[in-house]
């Protein structure tokens, strides 16, 4: 008898349960948003999911791309939080193989680019993509008789010698891409002559970005007028001008063949306790509002076909026709002797 | 109260114990027995790669060279400061600790402002001899690296030998001044081996640092050069090959532990006892006087003040407007950003962290300062293990170590002073050692004796003479916590950014202004350590009357 009403109450639990979750009234819950450290919002966006759903997120920042998804995977038995934002392409399948993500058939993805999307289980849903390119500082060219590069090929020409500053694929994360954009142009038998090339030209090599762009290029002071940083890096230097400018002062080299697209995806941890919370965070993420955010806040293009882009994008900011994007399959299988090849050719 | 002294030693034992060796433990052991059993193949691999043994070769004399530059600039400045009476004195010493609170891709910066290939001395270089090609290029060459060593390094030097030097007894090189011995002779047969507990302390501190040295190596060095430090994050992060990382990490705690372990036994008793008193300082004088102090404070204007200087500069706005922009920037949340952090919250967080890292670093450094010095030597390198760990190594081993209640403390804001006081405990030890063992315990028995208490026998004998160096270790338990950066981004949060994290913001995006607040955020960074360093030497609790003790 006790049994049968016991069976009978969790019966009646379990429905009233999946009720709630049909109507899409969840308990309110305070989400964890793992991230990288460049990750930015406006004011009121995450507030407006709040509004939508009576949940909270609490953003856990965990240092650069690399070490946020690393401490991911280690803490994968007892996760640092329900979502996690900002793994990307180039790392994507140290995450799906080490199993840290859950699949959501998200109704958002509807919107979202189709091109962008590397993941056919949808564990990592794309969330924005940004695409490293070569760029060049317009005043230094227009003050030279030398004509702005055009594609990856002018960078060993002889007229461009140390010109150039890149970043090491072994320690940035531009760096990385960039190198893949040299692979998927000359092909797996030739990037390694082109580098050999612009090593004969003088190509400069720093660590970091930052060390690149804001002390070897020139518009900081370097003596390099050509670095590898985003495409969406002009609308940046316009935005961020002192004293303010009229027009663009840098320019990225979007030629097809030479830049690489860096995708950004999100997912839901595994062992998240609020798997259908962080769903709907995951669609808050993907939906027009989230989106038409990150431009300025991020610097990178939504995911989101329908997002509109602020104006200053428009204007400055180039998509590449045809940027490489090599399969997570290749970069995974690839990655290290690529970087262990160039290391031994630049470096050495 | 003798009932709770005894427990004290507990204090230092869990600390370590929960925040070192759990961690190190646990990130050990899933690197190399991530199936249960155990596979050292990573580390036999590392002593059979050419590519390793040349990094742990590198590692190495690079490390030695940096610390005997650092020692050679740094000691006669050391004597200058700790003889002379000048004017200025406390605030140029005070300056020179600052270097070591800024981050190094900010250094990098100032330095290529200086030195680069369009940086002013290039500059000012090419007008004078009217030359087309800049004459100094260090751009990432050892030179370049060994500059920025002793930068860092030079105020750790400078600072833990000359508060011993000012302390030196005096009657003995009196007597021989009496007994005809010249100047010379008296400082190499005397003032040298009584100096010698505090160089040796400040060699060891240099060198473990640089051997450890991240930063630097990385951003300054460039792509062809790497540390052991560098190689253990490149592994650890950029490759994700966990019993490489763990190896190399192993290998340099082992090291540094083997290096201290010699240092401990080497290191002899000093014969005399420092005075309670500082020696008085002398005014300058002689010619030669104005020669000494003249020359090292020029020796310190050009390698520490230019490149402080050049940031300060660069802070600054030159287009025309208004110049102090960038800072006025930092009080603005232009672009409505959610992150937007202002500058007061940056250095209100920053002061809390070092706050708290000054308490916990002092109070459990003293206490391992007293078991070291009370005949357990052999402990003495352990509690120097942390400032050898790689960052990286022990930020991976909290993830995996301390996420489960009681200890759920990987998000917790308590681990940011926490990890601070790791690094900055064996600073504190170092500092306050050399004091301690020259108390001479015949004095404390003769005060028990005499029936004074404990407590008592503490405040009349220790007390005078550990409450200068006890300033010391705070300044750089305080100039440590406010400088970190490594174990902060394991650990903080938005809503708690401290001034370095602050920093990094900035220079994570491109823009005029966004190079401008990371400067502007870096100069107020040295303003607000200036005035802590102030305020903390004002503390000089009781320092004077103390001094007449009753013996």
């Amino acid at each position: 008898m006790k049994k049968i009403l016991t069976t009978i109450t969790l019966g009646l639990g379990a429905l009233i349960a999946l009720t709630a979750c049909g109507s899409g009234e969840i308990e309110p819950v305070t989400l964890k948003l793992v991230s990288h450290d460049s990750f930015f919002v406006s004011e009121g966006t995450l507030e407006a999911f709040t509004e939508q759903t009576g949940h909270t997120v609490e953003l856990v920042p965990l240092g650069d791309a690399g070490e946020m998804l690393n401490q991911n995977i280690l803490s994968k038995n007892n996760p640092l939080g329900d979502v996690v934002f900002g793994i990307d392409n180039t790392f994507l399948s140290r995450a799906l193989e080490n199993d840290i993500l859950v699949a959501y058939d998200s109704p958002a993805l509807a919107d979202i680019d189709d091109s962008l999307k590397l993941d056919p289980e949808n564990r990592a849903l794309p969330v924005d993509f940004g695409d490293v390119c070569l760029n060049y500082d317009l005043e230094w060219f227009a003050a030279s008789d030398l004509d702005a590069p055009s594609g990856l090929a002018d960078l060993a020409d002889p007229d461009y010698a140390g010109l150039t500053v890149v970043e090491n694929p072994s320690t940035s994360s531009p760096g990385l891409a960039f190198l893949m954009a040299t692979v998927d142009a000359y092909g797996e038998e030739g990037y390694l002559d082109y580098w050999a090339q612009l090593v004969d030209n003088d190509v400069r090599v720093e660590n970091g970005w930052s060390e690149a762009y804001y002390e070897a290029f020139t518009r900081y002071g370097g003596d390099r007028p050509i670095v590898v940083s985003y495409a969406s890096s002009p609308p940046a230097e316009v935005l961020f001008a002192d004293p303010p400018v009229d027009g663009a002062v840098t320019a990225s080299v979007t030629a097809p063949s030479s830049c690489f697209r860096q995708i950004e995806f999100v997912g839901i941890l595994a062992g998240t306790e609020h798997e259908a919370a962080a769903q709907q965070l995951i669609d808050f993420m993907l939906g027009k509002t989230f989106q038409e955010d990150i431009p300025l806040n991020m610097f990178v293009f939504p995911s989101n076909t329908t997002a509109e882009l602020p104006e200053s994008f428009v204007a400055y900011a180039t998509v590449p026709d045809s940027p490489a994007t090599l399969n997570p399959e290749t970069i995974a299988a690839n990655r290290e002797t690529w970087i262990s090849d160039w290391t031994d050719v630049v470096l050495r | 109260m003798r009932k709770y002294a005894r427990l004290l030693p507990l204090i230092p034992l869990i600390f370590f114990g929960l925040f070192y060796f759990y961690p190190l433990a646990s990130i050990l052991q899933l690197s190399f027995a991530p199936e249960g059993r155990f596979e050292l193949d990573a580390v036999t691999e590392i002593f059979r790669d050419r590519y390793y043994l040349s990094t742990l070769w590198f590692t190495l004399w690079q490390a030695i060279v940096s610390t005997v530059l650092t020692l050679l600039l740094a000691l006669p400045a050391a004597y200058v400061f700790a003889t002379y009476d000048f004017r200025y004195k406390q605030t140029l010493r005070t300056i020179s600790t600052l270097p070591f609170v800024l981050p190094t891709v900010v250094v990098a910066n100032a330095f290529s402002a200086l030195i680069g290939p369009r940086g002013l001395l290039n500059g000012i270089l090419q007008t004078v001899f009217r030359l087309e090609e800049p004459p100094i290029d260090l751009h990432q060459t050892i030179w370049m690296i060994l500059l920025a060593h002793v930068f860092y390094n030079y105020s750790v030097a400078l600072r833990i030998v000359s508060a011993y030097w000012e302390r030196i007894n005096q009657d003995l090189s009196q007597a021989a001044e009496t007994l005809g011995a010249s100047r010379q002779q008296r400082f190499w047969t005397i003032t040298l081996p009584l100096l010698r507990p505090a160089i040796m302390a400040a060699a060891v501190l240099v060198f473990i640092f640089t051997f450890t040295s991240f930063g630097v190596v990385l951003l300054l060095g460039g792509p062809r050069f790497a540390t052991l430090e560098v190689e253990i994050y490149r592994q650890a992060v950029n490759i994700f090959d966990l019993p490489v990382a763990a190896a190399l990490s192993l290998f340099q705690i082992v090291f540094t532990f083997a290096l201290m372990a010699v240092y401990t036994r080497t290191q002899s008793r000093i014969a005399t006892q420092p005075s309670s008193r500082t020696a008085a300082a002398r005014p300058v004088t002689t010619p030669l006087d104005r020669w000494l102090v003249g020359g090292n404070l020029t020796v310190m204007f050009v390698l520490l003040a230019t490149p402080l200087l050049a940031l300060v500069l660069r802070s600054l706005s030159w287009t025309g407007g208004n110049p102090f922009t960038y800072y006025g920037r930092l009080f603005v949340n232009e672009r409505g950003s959610a992150f937007f952090v202002p500058p007061i919250q940056a250095v209100g967080n920053s002061l809390m962290f070092a706050g708290m890292a000054i308490v916990f670093s002092l109070v459990i450094g003293l206490i391992c300062a007293y078991l070291v010095a009370d005949r357990n030597r052999w402990l003495d390198p352990i509690f120097m293990l942390p400032l050898a760990t790689s960052a990286v190594t022990l930020g991976f081993g909290y993830i995996i170590a301390l996420d489960e209640p009681p200890l759920n403390l990987r998000q917790s804001l308590i681990l940011i002073p926490l990890a601070h006081s790791l690094v900055a405990i064996p600073f504190v030890i170092r500092t306050v050692l050399p004091a301690l063992r020259a108390i001479d315990p015949a004095v404390r028995e003769a005060a028990g004796t005499l029936g004074a208490d404990p407590q008592r026998v503490w405040l009349t004998i220790d007390w005078p003479l550990l409450s200068r160096v006890l300033l010391v270790a705070a300044v750089f338990a305080f100039t440590i916590s406010m400088g970190e950066f490594g174990a902060t981004v394991f650990i903080a949060r938005p809503d708690n950014p401290t001034m370095p994290t602050a920093i990094f913001r900035f220079l994570g995006r491109p823009g005029a202004v966004n190079f401008g607040q990371a400067l502007a955020m870096s100069t107020l960074l040295m303003l607000v350590c200036s005035v802590g360093f102030v305020l903390i030497e004002r503390l000089r609790i009781g320092d004077n009357n103390l001094d007449q003790g009753e013996f």
